[in-house]
């Protein structure tokens, strides 16, 4: 861990205290408003975005450089096995192997 | 536990036990992958427990894994979980339990419990299918996480067993029925170009944070983007 450990503590419990009051706050809110579905929608989106960044960036980059060839092209593969909706073990474990035999024959 | 068997069908409960043997698997890549990027054991152990939502856990772990504060983490991973106010909208009242019950009832609320509750055609049945896969992910979820975490330690060069191209994998596969919509699937390629180009200039986590002007593409015309509550784990989703 890079960051300080009290840090990542109050990352943590940011985290779990923001989702609670989230879990609670829409059974209170129930009786009183009804929230539009274009705003749900928009926060569905909103996070799904969030997400596909995070596959690129965590996929191709490492620091603020490349990260090398052999782990996008494991996640690559995994992508086009999810998009066959393969079972999701196999979409991983295909990543790791693919990345792995890359980098044993040499593929950085 | 043995009211909410008798409660619900055989198939129902077939299929929560499903759901959450899924939530296992996923739970072992996150412990895993976490430990791997560097985080001890009671990370994950203690984030799986606490906070209970897949995919905000992931979204947390490789945003400080890459250097990013763990503020802008927490607050990526809240933005993913805002979701779970919709649920609370959506469910019945009743059906996350009474007094001190709710609580707990509360904490368990996740993409599958709620997929479940209201797939069920009357308010007991929506209880017994909540409770029993809500606290199914409960179990599941953790020991999953505590298990990948011990085997993720156990393992020396994680880099030669390629663990660091699972992470960005199970996110995929997560959100890969969302891609399917052809203009998510734009929103979401323009958020992972903007990311791309701001990881050279921008400090960790913050490139992933500005991803989020791509949903400014949804925003005029009207969406016919995925219903809610079909993400796993939250994604998840988990």
């Amino acid at each position: 861990m890079k960051e300080s450990t009290t840090l990542v503590v109050a990352g943590m419990a940011t985290l779990a205290a923001g989702t609670y009051a989230f879990r609670l706050s829409g059974q209170l809110l129930r009786a009183r408003i009804t929230f539009p579905p274009r705003a749900t929608r928009l926060l569905e989106a909103a996070a799904v975005i969030l997400l596909a960044a995070l596959v690129a960036t965590t996929a191709l980059t490492e620091g603020h450089g490349f990260a090398g060839f052999a782990r996008p092209a494991g996640v690559l593969v995994a992508g086009v096995l999810a998009w066959r909706k393969a079972p999701f073990l196999v979409v991983v474990l295909a990543a790791a192997a693919v990345t792995a035999v890359l980098r044993l024959l040499g593929v950085s | 536990m043995r009211s909410i068997c008798r409660t619900l069908d055989r198939p129902v409960l077939a299929d929560i036990g499903l759901a959450c043997l899924a939530v296992f698997f996923i739970g072992l890549s996150y412990g895993a992958i976490a430990v791997s990027s560097g985080f001890p054991l009671w990370v994950p152990a203690v984030q799986s427990v606490l906070v209970l939502a897949g995919a905000s856990e992931f979204l947390f772990v490789g945003i400080v894994a890459a250097g990013g504060s763990p503020f802008a983490a927490a607050l990526a991973g809240l933005l993913v979980n805002s979701r779970h106010l919709t649920y609370g909208l959506a469910l019945p009242p009743g059906v996350t339990g009474q007094r001190w019950g709710k609580v707990l009832g509360t904490h368990v609320m996740n993409d599958e419990s709620v997929v479940f509750a209201l797939a069920q055609p009357d308010l007991r049945r929506k209880r017994a299918a909540y409770w029993a896969c809500g606290l199914g992910v409960l179990v599941c979820w953790p020991g999953g996480a505590v298990i990948g975490a011990l085997i993720g330690s156990a393992m020396h060069d994680t880099g030669a067993f390629g663990l660091d191209a699972m992470f960005p994998a199970v996110i995929l596969a997560l959100i890969v029925k969302d891609l399917r919509d052809p203009r998510m699937l734009r929103a979401a390629l323009a958020g992972a170009a903007i990311a791309l180009a701001a990881t050279p200039f921008l400090p960790a986590g913050l490139p992933v944070l500005l991803a989020l002007a791509a949903v400014l593409l949804l925003v005029r015309a009207p969406a016919s983007s995925p219903e809610p509550g079909r993400r796993p784990l939250g994604v998840q989703a988990p």
